[in-house]
C-alpha cells in the first residue's frame, strides 16, 4: 500500500481561475492565429479585387504578352514574369555561393573563434542596412566597378548571348550582385546554423579515415547540412523575387527582356513602383494583376521549397 | 587460407589470455607530455604496442587514455591548443615528424570512436566512403561485401545495403564503422571504448571480431572494463592520475602481457585499481 495523499494536491481539482486563465490564455492564442491567417487572406482577397477588371479583360494574354501600353491599354508581363526570375535566380546563385562560402568559413575551423563571433555579427549587420542604401551603393560603387570588366566581356565574347550588349549604366549584372548581398545574411545566418549543427562526431569520422578537411566538408558536413542550406536558399529566393527598391534603382527600366546581363530589365516588383504613381483606373488594375502573379510566384516558391523539405524529411524518417 | 577469406570466416571462438603471437612493434610511444592549452594532460607513456596484438588501455575517468589513443593518428591535431612533446613512431619513423602528412596517418592508422557516427548515407556507402578517398574505384561490391564480412556484419545487412546506415541498430552501427574501418586495409585501428554504447551481446560480437582482426590488424583498445580487457587484450597499459603540485596528469604506470598484468601488478595503484575495481 502507498501513503495517503494528506495534503489532498493529487485530487484537487483546477480553481475558477485555473480554468479561466486556461481558456483565455487559449483564447488568445487561437485569436492571433486567425488573425494572422485572415490578415493574409485579407491582403489577397483585396489585390485580387482591385485585379479582377484586368484578370477579366486580359486573362492568360497578360502572362504572355510583352506590351505595357498604358494608353494603347495593352498590358502583359512575360518581360518582367522572365526578368523577375532571370534576377533572382542570379542573385540568389550568386548570394548562395558566397552565403554558404561565409557559413562554411564561420564554422569549420578557419578562424580564431573570437574572430568567427566579429565575423558573424559584421553578416548579421548586412540585413540592417535599408534597400535603398544598397541601391545607391550599387550606382556609385557597383556600377563603376563592373563597367570596365562588363565592357571588356562584351568585347571579347560579345558573341555570346550573356554578354550581347555593353553595360552603360544600370543592368542585370549590378542588380544581380546588390541582390547577391542583399540575400547573404539570410542564407549565410541559416546556412550556419545548419552546419554548425553537424554532430562533431560526424566530422571525426570523416578526418579518421583519413580525410582532408576540404573533403571532410565537401563529402560529410554539406551533405549532412544540405537540407538547412537549402532551406536557406529557398527563403533567399523569396525575398529576392519581391525585392524592389533597390532594383528599381539599379536595373533600370526597359520593359523588355533580354539575356544579355548587361543590359537594363524589368522584374514584376520595379514595374509596379515604376507606373504606380502616373498610372490611371486601368492601368492600376493591370498592376494590381502583376501584383498578384508576384504574390503567385511567391508563394509557389515558398510551397515547392516546403514540398520538396518535407519529402526529404520523410526520407529520412524512413530510413531512421 | 588467404587473408580473404580467414576475414570472411566467421570469428573463431576467441581463447582469453591468448598468448602473445608476434613480438615486432608496430609502434612505439615515447610521450613526454600531452598540453590541452596550458593544461597539462597527460605526461611519460612509454609503450610498444605490439604487431598483430590487442593492447588495451585502461585507467580511471579522466586519466587519458583517450587523448594518447588519439595521439597515435593525429586525430589531436584537430583540438586548437594541443601540443605534443615527445614522438610516436610508425613504420620507422615519428609520425610527429614536419615531413609527415597527418592524412597519411590516418589512411594507415583507422580509428572507430565511442559513439558510433555512421555516416547519413547507405550501408554500402558508408563502407566505400574511406575507399574513394583513396581513389579506389574497382570491385567495390567485393570490398564492401568483404569488409562487412570482416565486421561480422554482412548476414544482417546484406539485403539492406542501400537502405541508410542510421536505421541500424546501435551495435550494428558500430560494426558498420568497423567495417569502414577495416575496408581501407589500414596497418593499426583505434578503438576508444567501442562498446559503452552497445548492448552486452553487441559487445560479445565485437569482442569477438577484436579476437578475429588481430591476424590481419594491430588494434588498440581503450576500455573502462577490466573484464573485457581481460578478454581481449593481449597486453595491457594502465593510466593514473598524478594529482601532485596540483595538477591532474594522467600517466602510466604499468603495462605488460595481461595475464601477468593481472595476476601480478608490480605498482600499487595498479594493485587497488585491479583490485578495487574486481571487488
Ligand atoms: N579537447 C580537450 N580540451 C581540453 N582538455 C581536454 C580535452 N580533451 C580532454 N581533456 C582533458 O584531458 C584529460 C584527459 O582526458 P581524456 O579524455 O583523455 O581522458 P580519458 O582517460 O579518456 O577519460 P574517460 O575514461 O572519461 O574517457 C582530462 O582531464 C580532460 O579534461
Ligand atoms: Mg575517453
Amino acid at each position: 500500500m502507498t501513503r495517503p495523499d494528506p495534503t489532498g494536491t493529487l485530487a484537487r481539482p483546477p480553481t475558477r481561475f485555473d480554468k479561466w486563465a486556461d481558456r483565455s490564455f487559449r483564447g488568445l492564442a487561437a485569436t492571433s492565429a486567425a488573425l494572422a491567417v485572415l490578415l493574409v487572406v485579407g491582403i489577397v482577397a483585396q489585390i485580387a479585387g482591385q485585379a479582377e477588371p484586368a484578370v477579366r479583360e486580359y486573362g492568360v494574354d497578360f502572362l504572355t504578352t510583352s506590351k505595357w501600353d498604358p494608353s494603347g491599354k495593352k498590358f502583359g508581363v512575360l518581360p518582367q514574369i522572365a526578368g523577375t526570375l532571370y534576377s533572382s535566380v542570379l542573385g540568389v546563385a550568386l548570394g548562395s555561393l558566397f552565403g554558404v562560402t561565409v557559413a562554411i568559413v564561420l564554422t569549420q575551423d578557419f578562424l580564431p573563434p573570437r574572430l568567427e563571433a566579429v565575423a558573424k555579427g559584421v553578416v548579421e549587420l548586412l540585413s540592417a542596412v535599408p534597400s535603398v542604401v544598397y541601391g545607391l551603393w550599387g550606382i556609385f560603387v557597383v556600377i563603376p566597378a563592373l563597367r570596365p570588366l562588363a565592357n571588356a566581356a562584351h568585347e571579347t565574347f560579345g558573341a555570346l548571348p550573356i554578354f550581347g550588349t555593353r553595360l552603360s549604366g544600370p543592368g542585370l549584372l549590378p542588380a544581380a550582385f546588390v541582390l547577391a548581398i542583399m540575400v547573404l545574411p539570410t542564407v549565410t545566418a541559416i546556412s550556419r546554423d545548419a552546419l554548425a549543427a553537424v554532430p562533431g562526431k560526424l566530422r571525426e569520422a570523416a578526418f579518421g579515415l583519413g580525410a582532408t578537411r576540404w573533403e571532410a566538408i565537401v563529402k560529410v558536413v554539406l551533405p549532412t547540412a544540405s537540407r538547412g542550406i537549402f532551406g536557406a536558399i529557398v527563403l533567399a529566393f523569396g525575398r529576392a523575387v519581391g525585392e524592389t527598391m533597390a532594383l528599381a534603382m539599379l536595373l533600370g527600366n526597359s520593359n523588355s527582356f533580354s539575356w544579355s546581363l548587361f543590359a537594363p530589365g524589368t522584374t514584376l516588383a520595379t514595374l509596379m513602383a515604376n507606373q504606380w504613381p502616373e498610372s490611371g483606373a486601368v492601368e492600376k488594375g493591370a498592376l494590381m494583376y502583376a501584383g498578384l502573379v508576384l504574390l503567385g510566384i511567391t508563394l509557389l516558391i515558398n510551397s515547392v521549397g516546403t514540398l520538396i523539405l518535407r519529402r526529404t524529411v520523410r526520407v529520412e524518417e524512413a530510413h531512421q | 587460407m588467404s587473408q580473404a577469406e580467414a576475414l570472411a570466416a566467421p570469428p573463431a571462438l576467441y581463447t582469453p589470455h591468448a598468448a602473445p603471437r608476434a613480438t615486432d612493434a608496430a609502434v612505439e610511444l615515447r610521450l613526454k607530455s600531452l598540453h590541452y592549452g596550458d593544461f597539462r594532460a597527460v605526461r611519460d607513456v612509454n609503450l610498444t604496442i605490439r604487431r598483430n596484438a590487442v593492447t588495451a588501455l585502461i585507467g580511471p575517468s579522466g586519466c587519458g587514455k583517450s587523448t594518447v589513443l588519439r595521439c597515435i593518428n593525429r586525430m589531436n591535431d584537430l583540438v586548437r591548443g594541443f601540443r605534443l612533446d615527445g614522438e610516436v613512431r610508425f613504420r620507422g619513423r615519428d609520425i610527429y615528424d614536419k615531413a609527415v602528412d597527418p592524412v597519411a596517418v590516418r589512411r594507415a592508422i583507422g580509428m572507430v570512436f565511442q559513439q558510433p557516427n555512421p555516416f547519413a548515407m547507405s550501408v554500402a556507402r558508408n563502407v566505400t566512403f574511406g575507399l574513394k578517398l583513396n581513389g579506389v574505384r574497382d570491385h567495390l561490391n567485393e570490398r564492401v561485401e568483404q569488409a562487412l564480412r570482416g565486421a561480422a556484419l554482412w548476414d544482417e545487412v546484406k539485403d539492406h545495403l542501400n537502405k541508410s546506415a542510421l536505421s541500424l541498430s546501435g551495435g550494428q552501427q558500430q560494426r558498420l564503422c568497423i567495417a569502414r574501418a577495416i575496408a581501407t586495409q589500414p596497418e593499426v585501428i583505434l578503438m576508444d571504448e567501442p562498446c559503452s554504447a552497445i548492448d552486452p551481446i553487441a559487445t560479445l560480437k565485437i569482442e569477438e571480431l577484436m579476437t578475429a582482426l588481430k591476424a590481419k590488424y594491430t588494434i588498440v583498445i581503450v576500455t573502462h572494463n577490466l573484464q573485457q580487457a581481460r578478454r581481449v587484450a593481449d597486453d595491457t597499459a594502465f593510466l593514473y592520475v598524478d594529482r601532485s603540485a596540483g595538477g591532474r596528469t594522467g600517466y602510466l604506470v604499468e603495462s605488460g602481457p595481461t595475464a601477468e598484468f593481472f595476476a601480478n601488478p608490480r605498482e600499487k595503484p595498479t594493485q587497488d585499481y585491479v583490485a578495487g575495481a574486481f571487488g
